[in-house]
């Protein structure tokens, strides 16, 4: 946007001006999460900002080292909170990296399809409040409305809405639900046609058009310096997208494009979730069509898998089993590793250092969007104060994967 | 998988490279703190390497070891497609002079991840343009994820900052007006002046 006295000479001013401090957050209504942008204001424009994260800090990486590995699943459910199931998915994927122990294959596709509808309600999330802080409630409204359809489904298949901690070190806390297939096949078709009618509702829409275009734009250099990865990162240009660059789980077997921006500005960022959704729905498609209907979701090793329940209560072997894994914990082989997956903002990084026993002696996440938090500051310095607004709505910082 | 990444880097630095290895897949290569800045350069600046991203920093702490804290980055290249396991070790027992030099001029990135390790371990790096806290408030005492630092560490209040033309008091006392609060604590500090 162009400032109001644009007209005006600074010369001509007859009252003497100095720098206003104004102070953003940490519970602003515009800071999605808990985020405290202290700015340095001549007139509108942003001359310095120090934005300030750590709001939201619960201490998980402390806390994943006094449990067992499997105790971790609950605390990565809350890092990005909005799509917990990719969150689940890539640290079972860096421990199974450890065991050396590959899922089978109706997993495989199983944690695709939960994945990608998280991905889709990430998305759904960032869109929908990136407009409602434009101003534009109803895209919301209908997002939001969306992204419930999703949670119904995660909560049939899971029993949470939101936390699920349905991720295990060799499978899934247990197989899909009957009705899996048709209620992903439904609910997609639903968010196709929301993602359609959003699309109509403000691409048409000058004033939406107007605050996003050119703004919040960072250089294709100055976004790969940052670390920056995902959505953030493929507006700039850079078609970097884990599931292609390193395909993990069944990606490579799949048909999807990864969508890329031109400008770097929140309008493609923007843009390029919408695009995302679509190719996440040719996702779930394929892997529906793919799955297995019968078959095991986890793998047959007694030292990793919890028998079952029938076993434990019946059988002396099945109860010293369980409760050697419930005790004692899965070992994990000394060593370290880092396991990268595509989360909801970008590569999403498990560095587990374990010494042997059953205790991680260090998780460390990787979150996406505490680098690309960190690059707010190149994106709204120099800026108009209102620029805030979209531009921070455009990067999705979500508070519980950046403080962790 | 690249072996010859590895290769690359102890023809270049075979003096202060001190270990390598690529478990798991994960290329890593170990070097002296002193050579850490100039491979970190390599590394960004060779064609062969070509690694334009810092993905992650990190430190891991071994109380037992000398010294004390690895410091774990990993790099990515997106023309070449590569990743490497960058380590070094520093720090003594008691977990000072941890020291290394600081990677942002190469790696934005380098910024706030350097700044979460020196406020979680309390390593320093040297040229930091702005080494502070980041996720801990200025005022916490200790380094959380260090080990020797317990979980269950309460920390002291704070008084409310004292920050100029504003005229704020605490609306609590000590107990922060729980009767169960954290007045024991308090009441044990050797410093309470600290203490509104």
């Amino acid at each position: 946007m162009e400032p109001l006295d644009q007209e005006l000479d600074e010369a001509e001013l007859e009252m003497p001006t100095e720098p206003m401090l104004l102070n953003v957050g940490p519970a602003h209504p515009a800071m999605h999460g808990t985020v405290r942008c202290v700015m340095e204001l001549s007139g509108e424009v942003i001359e310095h900002v120090d934005v300030q994260v750590g709001y939201l800090h619960r201490g998980f990486e402390k806390m994943c080292e006094r449990g067992t590995w499997t105790q971790v699943f609950p605390y990565v459910d809350r890092c990005n909170y909005v799509s917990p199931m990719l969150n689940n998915v890539g640290f079972a994927l860096a421990c199974e990296k450890m065991l050396g122990v590959t899922v089978p294959e109706r997993c495989q596709w199983y944690r695709m399809i939960l994945g990608e509808l998280a991905r889709m309600s990430d998305h759904l999330t960032c869109d929908g409040a990136m407009a409602m802080e434009l101003g534009a409630f109803t895209p919301f409204l209908w997002m939001i409305k969306a992204r419930e359809m999703i949670w119904d489904l995660l909560e049939e298949e899971t029993g949470a809405r939101l936390t699920h901690s349905f991720g295990r070190v060799g499978g899934m806390a247990s197989p899909p639900t009957e009705n899996l297939k048709d209620n992903a096949r439904a609910v997609t078709k639903h968010i196709l046609t929301v993602v359609d009618e959003v699309e109509k509702l403000l691409l048409g829409n000058r004033i939406f058009l107007d605050r996003l275009e050119g703004i919040g734009v960072i250089s294709q250099a100055d976004a790969v310096s940052l670390g920056w990865t995902g959505p953030c990162l493929r507006a700039s240009g850079i078609a970097y997208d884990v599931r292609k660059a390193s395909p993990y789980l069944k990606y490579d077997e799949v048909d999807f494009d990864v969508p890329v921006g031109t400008t770097s500005d929140c309008f493609d960022r923007f843009m390029v979730r919408l695009a995302e959704m679509r190719q996440s729905a040719r996702i779930i498609e394929q892997a529906c069509q793919r799955m297995a209907d019968k078959g095991s979701v986890n793998i047959d090793d007694p030292r990793i898998m919890l028998p079952p329940k029938q076993e434990v209560y019946n059988t002396i072997e099945g109860t010293i089993q369980h409760f050697k894994i419930v005790m004692e914990g899965l070992k994990l082989p000394a060593g370290e590793v880092y396991s990268y997956s595509e989360g909801g903002n970008g590569e999403l990084g498990f560095y587990l250092v374990s010494d042997g026993s059953g205790t991680p002696y260090r998780v460390r996440i990787r979150p996406p969007c505490f680098l690309i938090t960190a690059g707010l500051e190149r994106v709204i310095t120099g800026a108009m104060m209102a620029d805030v607004v979209p531009s921070f709505g455009s990067l999705n910082m979500i508070g519980g994967e950046c403080d962790r | 998988m690249s072996k010859a990444l590895i290769d690359l880097i102890k023809k270049n630095f075979g003096a202060a490279v001190l270990e390598t290895h690529s478990l798991y897949g994960d290329d890593t290569v170990v070097v002296e703190a002193s050579a850490w800045r100039e491979v970190a350069r390599f590394l960004r600046d060779s064609p062969q390497v070509s690694m334009d991203m810092l993905t992650d920093f990190t430190a891991v702490d071994f109380p037992e070891r000398e010294p004390r804290f690895e410091i774990v980055a990993h790099f990515y290249s997106l023309s070449k497609g590569h990743r490497l396991r960058l380590k070094t070790r520093t720090g003594d027992a008691e977990g000072d002079d941890a020291e290394v030099d600081s990677l942002c001029e190469f790696w934005a990135s380098a910024n706030w991840m350097e700044r979460e390790v020196f406020d979680m371990f309390g390593v320093v790096f040297k040229n930091h343009p702005d080494l502070r806290r980041i996720l801990m408030y200025p005022e916490f005492e200790g380094h959380p994820l260090r080990k020797d630092y317990p979980a269950d560490k309460i920390q002291p209040l704070m008084a409310y900052r004292d920050v100029p033309n504003i005229e704020k008091v605490a609306p609590f006392s000590v107990d922060e007006g729980m009767s169960f609060g954290r007045q024991t604590h308090a009441r044990n500090s050797d410093d309470d002046s600290r203490v509104n």
